[in-house]
């Protein structure tokens, strides 16, 4: 059964149409990877699962999107309030609050009245060992997280947005802002979470969508052209424009 | 010439022209100091005046402004920062906000007879508040509403916007997200336009002269509508209303006044670079 099941999902900015009848199903427990070129819609499509395109005036949505066979298109305030808590995310660039490590964590918790004062020391270490950065940073929680390297900075926001217990968690772009070496730990961190997590990344990166994911959906000018297990993306598309795309004819 | 001259003469220049900014104040601050200095002492500061003002101290007069200030900042601080919130993080960009930004920005340009005239006319007659505190506070606090809410929109505005995404990404509310990822960094900037303002309501005549500020008076108000003796009025009263003053006690009053304003400035810097140190992205 699908985790996230997309039907006729069509979305504008004002008069744009950003998604055109996209219908996708992602499975639990994989991770998914969405690729395309500049401009296509795939961080807009990302947004319409924990809905962060409500934030943006003029943004209208029409067909479904459900998660675990509930849709999350309609629904208020306390449901939208839900969605977020099971639906985590994680930006293209790392962006701790210029807090300590300790506050960057416990912010969803607080937000939900989640644990008790007494449990956050717990869920704290849980958080932080799920991105291994215990070991490095036990010692130092209460100073400001703004002293980390990035590729800290990027697992404490994955550690931010795993301490709420969401079952899946997108990500945009999360290696973007970092070196080669760091983008292939968090690959690895990666293909760790989700044993416990449904993960969807947007990548502008071909090489990272083949590396790390299940399975892979092109997108080009807002239709989701083909989406599949990524070995037969990656080998045998079924469409002109994904082949001429993975081989580079698009740039 | 060689590069390294011009270089040179161009720091002079520049140099120069601080000195000519940073040379006048100074240059107060020393005569201010230097002939009211001697006349300040315990005295001075904690009696009331005697002899029709050439003798004793000028203890109604530092009250007055203590509650004036206090008071108009109890009524503008939260007005102008719930007024900043509501423009920066919930008013759409349409004509009427546009508009409302224009009166802001202009009206903290207008003359502050003005906002004292208007005091008289809103406060004093129409709402029949009297010449009295609560009038006077009221029109030192329209008059530093402006500052106030252009300080805080700043201050909020450069909070940066994935701050409030994230906030949101993670569930949080608008209003919880105002209050615990937007607010608290904004606070520095806020905090500075408040205490900056504040100097200015114990620094103004204009404002208060027709709307609380008495002569004299014999004892300190009972309550927020009673008139009350203020610094920068009774400052201007012995130094033009009354003749045979001694000399030293206008400037001692004019050290009295500019050092509470300059220990609310030096106050407002600390805060902010205390903020600062512990806030940084
Ligand atoms: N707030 C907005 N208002 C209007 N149009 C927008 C807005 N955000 C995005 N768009 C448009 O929608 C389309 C899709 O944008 P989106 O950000 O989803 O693309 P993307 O595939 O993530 O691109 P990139 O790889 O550059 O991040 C683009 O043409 C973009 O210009
Ligand atoms: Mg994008």
């Amino acid at each position: 059964m699908a985790k996230i099941l997309t039907k006729n999902l069509n979305l504008w900015y004002g008069t744009f149409q950003a998604l055109i009848n996209v219908n996708m199903a992602v499975q639990e427990k994989r991770i998914t990877a969405i690729i395309g070129p500049s401009g296509c819609g795939k961080s807009t499509l990302l947004r319409v699962f924990n809905r962060m395109n409500d934030l943006i005036e003029g943004v209208r949505t029409k067909g479904k999107v459900e998660i675990d066979n509930q849709n999350i298109l309609e629904g208020d305030f306390s449901e939208l309030v839900q969605l977020r808590k099971k639906v985590g995310m994680v930006f293209q660039r790392p962006n701790p609050f210029p807090l300590s490590i300790y506050e960057n964590i416990i912010f969803g918790l607080k937000v939900h009245h989640l644990a008790k004062k007494e449990e956050f020391d717990r869920i704290v270490e849980r958080a932080l060992e799920s991105v291994l950065l215990w070991d490095d940073l036990k010692d130092k929680l209460h100073s400001n997280a703004l002293r980390l390297s990035l590729e800290q900075r990027q697992r404490l926001c994955i550690a931010r947005a795993i301490a709420v217990a969401p079952d899946i968690v997108l990500m945009d772009e999360p290696c973007s802002a970092l070196d080669p070496q760091s983008t292939a730990r968090i690959e690895e961190l990666m293909r760790e979470l989700k044993k416990d997590y449904t993960i969807i990344i947007v990548t502008h990166n071909m090489q990272q969508a083949a590396r790390v994911s299940d399975d892979t959906g092109f997108m080009l000018l807002g239709e989701l052209v083909e989406f599949d297990n990524t070995d037969k993306i990656f080998t045998r598309p079924q469409d002109k424009r994904t082949e001429d795309y993975i081989t580079g004819r698009y740039g | 010439m060689k590069t390294t001259t011009k270089q040179k003469i161009a720091f002079a220049i520049l140099f120069l022209c601080t000195v000519i900014v940073v040379l006048p104040v100074l240059f107060v601050l020393a005569v201010v100091i230097k002939n009211g200095w001697p006349a300040i002492n315990w005295e001075f500061l904690t009696t009331m005046p005697r002899n029709n003002m050439k003798a004793g101290g000028i203890y109604p007069a530092i009250m007055g402004t203590i509650y004036l200030v206090s008071l108009s900042t109890l009524f503008s601080l939260p007005i102008g920062l719930f007024a900043a919130i509501y423009l920066n993080e919930y008013a759409e960009e349409n004509m009427l906000t546009r508009l409302i930004r224009l009166a802001i920005v202009n009206l903290a340009g207008v003359s502050s007879v003005v906002y004292g005239l208007f005091g008289l006319v809103m406060f004093v007659t129409f709402l029949k508040f009297g010449v009295s505190i609560l009038s006077g506070a009221l029109t030192l606090a329209i008059m530093n509403l402006p500052v106030i809410i252009t300080a805080s929109v700043e201050a909020l505005a450069s909070v940066p916007y994935s701050f409030r995404e994230v906030s949101r990404s993670l569930g949080a509310s608008r209003w919880q997200t105002i209050r615990h990822s937007v607010l608290p960094f904004a606070i520095p900037g806020i905090l500075t336009g408040a205490i900056l303002s504040l100097a200015r309501a114990a620094g103004e005549t204009a404002p208060i002269l027709f709307t609380v500020a008495a002569f004299y008076l014999p004892n300190l108000p009972h309550s927020v509508f009673d008139q009350a003796m203020a610094l920068p009025y009774h400052l201007y009263i012995i130094s033009t209303q009354i003749p045979g003053i001694p000399q030293q006690m206008r400037y001692a009053t004019a050290l009295v006044l500019v050092g509470i304003v300059f220990s609310m400035n030096i106050f407002a810097v600390i805060i902010r670079s205390k903020f600062r140190k512990k806030k940084k992205w």
